[in-house]
C-alpha cells in the first residue's frame, strides 16, 4: 500500500493514430516496468483486432515506479481507455478512476472530435488536464498553431504544454514529471469501508473473470468476501494485484490504488461497469454515482452463410459475450436467411468489431442484415413496443406513432469541406444546433436521426472531406417520426433481409439508389432480374438485370476434364457465398453493400 | 449398373451408342509459344532426341494397354504443341506402336494437328504416309495483322496454301480460327469467316478468344492492353458465327465445332461422349473405365521430368485416381452438354447413382434453356448453349 500522496492516477486522451499508445509504451519503458525484449509495440492493445486498428476496446491499466526529480518514489496508475463514442461509458467510468489527464495532441493534426468528447468527459470527472503535443520532431509539425487551437477550441490554458516525440522519447522525462507535480494526488479514507469502483472487466482463460478496481477507501484483500452494490452478488476474492504490465499479486490494495481482483467469476456479464464494490460484513454506506447498464442502440441480424454453421454461431457469440456483456443476442429466423441471431451493439464500430471477431476468431462466414436502430411504437390500443426489427414491424393500421432516436453530433473540420457536410448533414435530416470557428477549423453540430447515421453516415462524412473531419455523437432522445417500411422484391419476391425503415420523405431515393446497387452488385443470371423497392403495395423504384449472355468455356483441353471439373467446383464454392431467393442468388457482400447510400 | 436406360439411345448411328476408344498422343514442344497459349508447350533450347522419345511413348502404351486390354482403338490424336515438328518416322513409330498393341478399327481416325508454315507443310505427305488420315491445322486467322498480334509465325497467304497442300493430301481436313481478338468488329469476322467456309473441308473449330491466367495476354489484359468483348458484344460474335456456319451447311455440333454431315471429330466425340481414351505424352489426360471406378490419369508435365519417370517406370503419370460416382456423373454433364446431341439422362443417373434433380431439369426445359429432342435426350437449347457453364451450375450445384 503506498501513501495516497505518492500515488498519481492518470488516463491518456488522444484521437487515432495522435500516439496514445506510442506514449504509453515509453512512459512503460522509461520506468522499467517491461524488459527491452518483453517490449511489444503498443503493449497494451491485446487483441490482435485493437493492434491492427489502432483501437483500445478494453481498458487497461499498468502501475509505474517512478522515482522524481525530488528523489522520492511514486506510484503512477495509467489507464488506457477505449477512445470510440461507441465506448463512451466504459470511458466515463475509466476517467472517473482517475485525477487527472494527459492530453495528447499531434503537433500537426490538431485537435479532433473525439478529443474533445472525451477532453469534456475528463472535465466532467473534475479531472487536472495536461496538454502534451506530440510528434513535435516531424516537419509537418506546428507547436505554437496547436497550443492556440487548444486553447480556442477547448478553452483549457495550454502555456505549459509539453512538446514531445513518443517515438523517440523526446521530452518524456518531461511528461512523467508534469505528471507528479502537475496532478493531484488521490483522496481516501483507509479506514473506512471498502469502497471501490469497478472500472472494467474481461475474461481470461486461466483465472476466469479479472475485474479491474479503484479503490477510494478502505483497503481490498485478498480472501475477502466481497459485494457487488449494483447486482448484490457476493464473490470471495482469490487474488488481488496490479498490472506492471504483468500481472502481480500484492494481496492488497489501498484507497487510491488501481488494480485487479478475481473472485471466480464466470462471466463478465455478471459485473457490471461502474458498479460499486464493497466488503460484504462492513458495507460501505452509498454507491459511487453514475452507475447504469449498457444500453444497446443499433441491432442487426447476424446469419451463417452456410446454415449447418449455425451451431458453431451459437457457440461463438456466446463466448463473446462472456467477455463483452455490452453484447447482446437472441435467436431470429428469417424467411431468407435461415436460422441466425438479432444481436445488439454499442454502436457501429462495436457491430463491426464484434462482426470481425466472430469472422476470424471463429472462423465463421457470416451475413449481416441491414443495421437498424431501436423505434418506439405506440399502437392503438395505447400498448407501447420497441421495434429491433424492420421485419417485425406491426400493420401500419395498427400504429398510433412511431418514435425513432436522435443523436446531437459534433463535427470538427477544416473549414473547406464545411459545405459538404451542412449539404450531408441536410440530406439526412439534420438540424443544425451550432455552428463555430477556431482559426480555420469549423466546429458544427447537429441533432440527427440515428437511423440515419447507422448506415454509411462516417463513411460518407469521410469521403466528402478526404478524412479530414472528425466526428462524435451521443444519444439525445426519441422523437415521433413519420416512418415507413421499405420492402426490396427481387424477380418479385420480398428480401426480408433488406427491409428497412425510412422516412417518407427519403423513401423514393434511398429505394431509388438501393435499386440501382443491387442491379450491380447481383450477377446477371440465365433469365432477366427485376429489383424494385416498394412500400406497402406501391413500387416506388425499379431496375432490371439484363440475362447473362454468353459465359460457356471456347475450349476443352485436349480431353482434360478435370480442368473443368475444377471450374465447376470454383463456382460451386461461389454459390456458396450466395443465398438463393426464389431462383436468384445474391451474394453475401450484397447485403451490407447495398446499404452503402453514396451517390 | 443401377437400373436399365429408359431413353432409349438414338438409333441409326453405332457410334453413338458406342462413344469409341481414343488414343491422344501429345507432342509437347513448339517453335514459339503464342502469347494466348496455356497448353503444355515448351519450347527446346536444343531439338528434341525423337528416337529416346519413341522409346518412352511405347513404353507409356505398352503400360496403357495392360489397363485396356483388347479394345478396338477408334481413334488417334496427334496434340500438342505441335506435332507437326514431329518427324514422319516418330509418327510411324508411335502407330505402329499402337497398332501391336490393341486392334485397329479399319476405319480409325487418325488426327494430327499442324501449324500451317510451308516448312511444317513440306512434312503433311510424310505423316499422310505414315498412316494420318486427317489433319487439324492452327490457322488461327487469315488476316496478317492478326496474325502477328497473336504471335504466329504464319501468314494468311502460307496458311491458306498449307490448307491445300491439306486438302490434297488428305481425305479429311480441319482448321481452327480464333474471333473475338482484341479490337476485331463483328463486321470484319463476317467477312473473314465467309472466306473461312469457303476454304473448309469438312469441319471447322472456332473458337473465341479466352484470356488464361499466367499467358502474356492475361498480363496485357489486366494492363488494359487489350480491347477485347463484353459478353454481350461477345454473345454477338458467337451468335454470327452459329448463323454463318448454320447456313454454309457446317453446324456446330459442339460449342465450338462445326462440320458437314459425317464430318464430326470422332476422337473428339469420344471426350465429349464420356469414352475411354489413353492419354500418353507429358501433360497428357486420360479417362478408363465408366460410371464410379472411371480411371482419371494425367503424365506429368515437363518434358524432362516425363521423359525420366517414363524410363525409370514404363509411365509418366503424376496422377491415376479413381472417379467417385459424383465426379464421373460431373463430367458427363460437363462434356456431353457441350454436344448438340445432349444426353441422355438414364445413362447419366447410372453413372452418377443418383438421378439429376428433375424439377431443375423441368425449369430449365420450361425457360427453354434446355431441350427435349425427338429421340428423348436432353440437350442444351440454342438460347443454353452460349450460357452452359451457368446453366451446368444450376443443375449441380
Amino acid at each position: 500500500m503506498t501513501d495516497l500522496s505518492h500515488i498519481r492516477n492518470f488516463a491518456i486522451i488522444a484521437h487515432i493514430d495522435h500516439g496514445k499508445s506510442t506514449l504509453a509504451d515509453r512512459l512503460i519503458q522509461m520506468t522499467g516496468g517491461l524488459t527491452d525484449r518483453e517490449m511489444k509495440e503498443q503493449v497494451l492493445d491485446s487483441m490482435d483486432i485493437e493492434r491492427e486498428r489502432g483501437i483500445t476496446i478494453k481498458a487497461q491499466t499498468v502501475r509505474l515506479n517512478y522515482t522524481a526529480r525530488d528523489g522520492e518514489t511514486y506510484e503512477l496508475n495509467l489507464i488506457d481507455t477505449p477512445g470510440h463514442v461507441d465506448f463512451t461509458y466504459e470511458v466515463s467510468r475509466s476517467l472517473a478512476a482517475c485525477e487527472g489527464s494527459l492530453l495528447v495532441v499531434d503537433a500537426s493534426q490538431g485537435v479532433e472530435a473525439q478529443t474533445l468528447a472525451n477532453v469534456y468527459q475528463a472535465l466532467d470527472n473534475d479531472h487536472e488536464i495536461v496538454p502534451v503535443l506530440n510528434k513535435v520532431d516531424l516537419p509537418a509539425a506546428e507547436p505554437e498553431r496547436i497550443r492556440q487551437q487548444i486553447e480556442d477550441v477547448i478553452g483549457l490554458d495550454a502555456s505549459n504544454a509539453v512538446p514531445i516525440s513518443a517515438k523517440t522519447g523526446l521530452g518524456v522525462a518531461d511528461v512523467l514529471e508534469a505528471i507528479v507535480t502537475r496532478l493531484p494526488a488521490p483522496k481516501g479514507e483507509p479506514a473506512a469501508p471498502l469502497k471501490a469502483l469497478l472500472v472494467d472487466s474481461w475474461y481470461d482463460s486461466y483465472l476466469g473473470v479479472i475485474v479491474l478496481v479503484r479503490i477510494i477507501d478502505g483497503t481490498l484483500k485478498k480472501g475477502m468476501r466481497v459485494r457487488m452494490l449494483g447486482t448484490n452478488a457476493i464473490y470471495d476474492v482469490d487474488r488481488v494485484g496490479v498490472f506492471t504490465p504483468k500481472l502481480v499479486a500484492t494481496d492488497i490494495l489501498g484507497p487510491g490504488e488501481i488494480g485487479f481482483l478475481t473472485a471466480s467469476i464466470k462471466e463478465v456479464a455478471d459485473t457490471r461497469v461502474g458498479d460499486t464494490i464493497t466488503e460484504d460484513k462492513r458495507r460501505c454506506e452509498k454507491p459511487l454515482a453514475g452507475f447504469r447498464p449498457a444500453q444497446p442502440v443499433v441491432f442487426c441480424g447476424l446469419f451463417p452463410v452456410d446454415a449447418a454453421d449455425f451451431e458453431d454461431l451459437r457457440a461463438a457469440v456466446g463466448k463473446l459475450r462472456l467477455n463483452d456483456a455490452s453484447f447482446s443476442f437472441e435467436m431470429e429466423t428469417s424467411a431468407a436467411l435461415g436460422f441466425g441471431f438479432r444481436c445488439g451493439f454499442l454502436g457501429l464500430l462495436h457491430l463491426e468489431i464484434i462482426q470481425e471477431r466472430l469472422e476470424r476468431e471463429f472462423d465463421l462466414d457470416l451475413i449481416a442484415t441491414a443495421p437498424s436502430v431501436v423505434y418506439q411504437i405506440t399502437l392503438t390500443g395505447g400498448k407501447e413496443i420497441e421495434l429491433h426489427n424492420p421485419a417485425d414491424m406491426p400493420d401500419v393500421m395498427k400504429i398510433a406513432e412511431i418514435r425513432e432516436p436522435w443523436i446531437r453530433a459534433t463535427i470538427l473540420t477544416p473549414d473547406e469541406h464545411l459545405g459538404a457536410i451542412l449539404k450531408l448533414c441536410q440530406d439526412r435530416r439534420g438540424i443544425q444546433t451550432d455552428l463555430t470557428y477556431a482559426g480555420n477549423r469549423a466546429l458544427v453540430s447537429y441533432d440527427l436521426p440515428l437511423n440515419e447515421v447507422v448506415f454509411d453516415f462516417y463513411d460518407r462524412l469521410k469521403s466528402v472531406t478526404k478524412g479530414y473531419a472528425s466526428f462524435d455523437y451521443h444519444i439525445t432522445g426519441y422523437k415521433a417520426s413519420d416512418l415507413v417500411k421499405m420492402q426490396v422484391l427481387v424477380n418479385a419476391e420480398p428480401v426480408d433481409a433488406l427491409a428497412m425503415l425510412v422516412h417518407r420523405s427519403q423513401a423514393e431515393a434511398r429505394g431509388r439508389v438501393m435499386c440501382e446497387k443491387l442491379k450491380d452488385l447481383i450477377p446477371r443470371h440465365m433469365f432477366k432480374i427485376p429489383v424494385q423497392a416498394a412500400i406497402g403495395g406501391k413500387v416506388i423504384a425499379r431496375e432490371t438485370i439484363a440475362a447473362l449472355r454468353k459465359d460457356v468455356t471456347a475450349k476443352c483441353y485436349g480431353g482434360d476434364v478435370t480442368r473443368k471439373r475444377k471450374l465447376l467446383d470454383k463456382q460451386k464454392a461461389g454459390k456458396k457465398r450466395m443465398r438463393q431467393f426464389g431462383k436468384v442468388e445474391i451474394p453475401q457482400e450484397a447485403f451490407i453493400a447495398a446499404l452503402k447510400m453514396d451517390s | 449398373m443401377a437400373a436399365l436406360p429408359r431413353e432409349s439411345e438414338p438409333d441409326g448411328d453405332i457410334r453413338l451408342a458406342d462413344p469409341g476408344f481414343g488414343i491422344y498422343v501429345h507432342w509437347p514442344f513448339c517453335a514459339a509459344k503464342c502469347p494466348y497459349c496455356d497448353f503444355n508447350s515448351h519450347v527446346p533450347d536444343t531439338p528434341p532426341d525423337e528416337k529416346r522419345l519413341l522409346a518412352a511413348y511405347r513404353a507409356e502404351l505398352a503400360h496403357f494397354a495392360a489397363l485396356a486390354p483388347g479394345r478396338t482403338v477408334s481413334s488417334v490424336f496427334f496434340g500438342g504443341g505441335t506435332p507437326s515438328l514431329m518427324s514422319g518416322e516418330t509418327v510411324a513409330g508411335i502407330l505402329d506402336a499402337i497398332a501391336r498393341l490393341w486392334p485397329l478399327a479399319g476405319d480409325a481416325e487418325i488426327t494430327l494437328e499442324a501449324n500451317p508454315t510451308s516448312a511444317e507443310a513440306a512434312r503433311f505427305a510424310r505423316y499422310r504416309s505414315a498412316g494420318v488420315n486427317r489433319l487439324s491445322l492452327g490457322v488461327q486467322s487469315l488476316r496478317d495483322d492478326a496474325l502477328a498480334a497473336l504471335g504466329r509465325r504464319h501468314g494468311a497467304r502460307e496458311a491458306v496454301a498449307a490448307l491445300e497442300t491439306a486438302r490434297s493430301l488428305f481425305p479429311r481436313f480441319s482448321f481452327d480460327l480464333i474471333y473475338a481478338r482484341s479490337g476485331q468488329q463483328l463486321a470484319d469476322w463476317r467477312v473473314e469467316l465467309a472466306e473461312a467456309l469457303a476454304l473448309a473441308g469438312d469441319h471447322l473449330s472456332l473458337y473465341q478468344l479466352t484470356i488464361e491466367r499466367g499467358t502474356p495476354f492475361f498480363a496485357r489484359q489486366r494492363r488494359g492492353e487489350l480491347q477485347l468483348p463484353d459478353d454481350d458484344l461477345a454473345r454477338d460474335f458467337y451468335d454470327l458465327t452459329q448463323d454463318l456456319c448454320q447456313s454454309a451447311g457446317m453446324p456446330a455440333y459442339e460449342i465450338s465445332n462445326h462440320a458437314r454431315p459425317g464430318g464430326a471429330s470422332r476422337h473428339n466425340l469420344t471426350y465429349w461422349r464420356s469414352g475411354d481414351y489413353v492419354g500418353v505424352g507429358a501433360g497428357a489426360h486420360g479417362r478408363i473405365g465408366s460410371g464410379a471406378g472411371r480411371r482419371a490419369t494425367a503424365a506429368i508435365a515437363r518434358p524432362a521430368a516425363w521423359l525420366g519417370q517414363v524410363e525409370r517406370l514404363g509411365h509418366g503419370l503424376v496422377e491415376d485416381v479413381v472417379l467417385d460416382a459424383g465426379e464421373a456423373g460431373e463430367e458427363f454433364l460437363l462434356m456431353g452438354l457441350r454436344l448438340g446431341e445432349g444426353i441422355c439422362l438414364a445413362r447419366h443417373d447410372a453413372i452418377a447413382g443418383v438421378p439429376l434433380p428433375r424439377d431443375r431439369i423441368a425449369n430449365l426445359l420450361a425457360e427453354g434453356l434446355l431441350e427435349r429432342r425427338a429421340d428423348g435426350r436432353i440437350a442444351a437449347s440454342a438460347s443454353g448453349r452460349p450460357v452452359l457453364n451457368s446453366l451446368i451450375a444450376s443443375l449441380l450445384a
